[in-house]
């Protein structure tokens, strides 16, 4: 008989008797957020091809604009695949602006403070990247005293502040999605308009399930019964909130997905099928 | 009938090892029926804790190949046919002997906590009434056997031993139950971020994936409870709001 002897109490970083394949989920977390990263450091530095309306650069209501540049604050005109003037809240990019500022640098911050403060990326990174701890039952990567959300994470705490962002944000896109279905002040329908109406639904669905939400709306309420709108909408965010990981998953694959769809039309490497005349 | 290998931890605080053992197993068996085979033919002193075998008590928590479960809900058809079981005690808690662990810590924080305050106002002549949806919430935690799987998995309390700054899921969730209680008027807010460590969650949500009760400890009680701090401690217009409106909490 092979017995061994074992230290059962103590910590080690990774030790565990678990057999399961209990790295998948780090790994893959790793994955996902790693080469979301990568692909949307390279577009929002891209500075083209972020709006497409079939080559018209049309002066009229309409066309797609990638939800990594929405809204836009500034735009350099004379970009391939930029927007026309008229769609920049302030116009002609500054000139004193160094050259490799692009119009999403202005608006990157609001959905990765989002992102990064969410509970449920919360979790994710924590355990994917910071290993605390990596899988459950599975040894923690050792820290001196810890903390928790109480030392330096304490920002952690104002999640809220970037979903009153996220939310006017989410309206922005909504109304970019509205406009996908013009191009040059006309109404049609591309594959586009619906990749870009898709965009919005599923981050609603991402935002509206949101942990802060969820106690704003009604969460914070001891009486339920005090309020029917309350219990109803916090009922409703329940539902939404039981799925928040998938939300943020798809919301944010789509997002990406929605960038690569507009930047290979405005490319000119695929075609988009529309019901426009050009 | 089917002999398969198991190796259990038997020893003491201090020391101890994985002792393997060749046990026939039946169709129908859970982990604990196996154990306690093992108990009566080949190992009578070897201890375990135990009591309902229904998955009500919460006595028989333990770790099943590295995983924190109840040995009585665990059923051999579970695992692969050739796949070596091996069970320890919960590891965040001292080791009696073999499998039994002294989890009286938990017992302490427990009594740390407010009890229960109902406001006599909301008292009529036919006693205290709720509505349905006013303690529907609360309802889930009431669910919890105690077993600390919760505790045990908490890396908050197993990796970085922070016994001294978080009382650990299992009490947030009897915290937020009297928290979002409709009757209750006592304030635990302060001490909920103080004493009783809100912030040291970060969240990962591990308490939850081996609750036995399936209570949403993180989402339902943790999240709401960090929520209900911020708005006294971290929101700068919930401040400003009080400050206005003269209101404490
Ligand atoms: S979610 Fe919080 S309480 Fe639950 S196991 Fe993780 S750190 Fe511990
Ligand atoms: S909350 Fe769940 S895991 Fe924790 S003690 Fe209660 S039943 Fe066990
Ligand atoms: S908790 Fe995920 S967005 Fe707020
Ligand atoms: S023996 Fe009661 S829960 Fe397992």
């Amino acid at each position: 008989m092979a017995n061994s002897s074992i230290n059962i109490r103590q910590s080690n970083y990774l030790g565990t008797l678990r057999a399961d394949n209990w790295w998948l989920y780090p790994a893959f977390v790793v994955f996902g957020f790693t080469s979301f990263v990568i692909y949307a450091t390279w577009a929002a530095f891209q500075g083209d091809n972020y709006y497409f309306d079939g080559g018209l650069m049309s002066e009229h209501f309409g066309g797609y604009l990638s939800p990594m540049y929405s809204p836009l604050v500034w735009v350099k005109s004379g970009v391939h695949g930029g927007a026309p003037l008229h769609h920049a809240w302030l116009g002609e990019m500054p000139a004193w602006m160094p050259a490799f500022v692009t119009p999403a640098f202005f608006i990157v911050g609001f959905p990765l403070a989002f992102r990064f403060t969410c509970y449920y990326y919360r979790k994710a990174y924590y355990r994917a990247f910071a290993g605390a701890p990596p899988a459950c039952a599975v040894g923690a990567v050792p820290q001196k005293e810890y903390k928790g959300e109480t030392g330096l994470l304490i920002f952690q705490n104002l999640h809220r502040y970037a979903l009153y962002f996220a939310i006017l944000v989410l309206f922005i896109l909504a109304y970019d999605a509205f406009m996908s279905f013009f191009r040059d002040g006309q109404l049609g329908v591309g594959v586009g308009s619906i990749v870009l109406l898709v965009n919005p639904i599923l981050l609603g669905a991402y935002t509206f399930g949101c942990h802060s939400f969820r106690h704003l709306v009604g969460g914070k309420m001891d009486c339920m019964s005090c309020s029917k709108g309350r219990l109803f909408a916090w009922k409703n965010v329940t539902k939404l909130n039981m799925n928040h990981e998938l939300w943020a998953w798809c919301s944010l694959v789509w997002v990406g997905f929605t960038d690569v769809y507009i930047r290979l039309t405005a490319m000119g490497v695929i075609h988009d099928f529309h019901t426009w005349a050009n | 009938m089917a002999l398969r290998t198991f190796k259990v931890y038997r020893g003491n605080d201090k020391a101890g090892e994985l002792k393997e053992y060749q046990v026939n197993v039946e169709e129908g068996m859970v982990v604990l029926d196996v154990l306690h085979r093992i108990q009566a033919d080949q190992e009578n002193d070897m201890a375990i804790r135990w009591n309902c075998k229904a998955g009500k008590c919460g006595s028989c928590s333990c770790e099943i190949n590295g995983k924190p479960k109840l040995s009585c809900m665990t059923r051999m058809n579970s695992y692969g046919p050739d796949e070596v079981i091996t069970v320890t005690p919960i590891k965040t808690f001292p080791v009696i002997k073999d499998l039994v662990t002294d989890v009286s810590w938990n017992y302490a924080q427990n009594k740390r906590i407010k009890p229960f305050q109902p406001d006599p106002k909301k008292k009529d002549e036919r006693g205290y009434y709720m509505m349905q949806e006013d303690v529907e919430r609360t309802q889930e935690f009431r669910k919890c056997i105690e077993c600390f799987l919760c505790q045990n998995v908490c890396h908050v309390l197993r990796d970085h031993d922070r016994k001294d700054a978080f009382v650990g899921p299992r009490f947030m969730i009897r915290l937020a139950s009297l928290e979002m209680h409709p009757l209750d008027i006592a304030d635990r807010i302060p001490e909920v971020r103080k004493d009783y460590g809100s912030g040291y969650c970060n969240i990962t949500r591990c308490c939850t994936d081996v609750c036995p009760e399936h209570i949403q400890i993180t989402d339902n009680a943790i999240i709401p409870l960090k929520e209900r701090v911020v708005d006294r401690y971290y929101d700068p217009i919930a401040w400003v709001a009080r400050k206005i409106t003269g209101d404490k909490k």
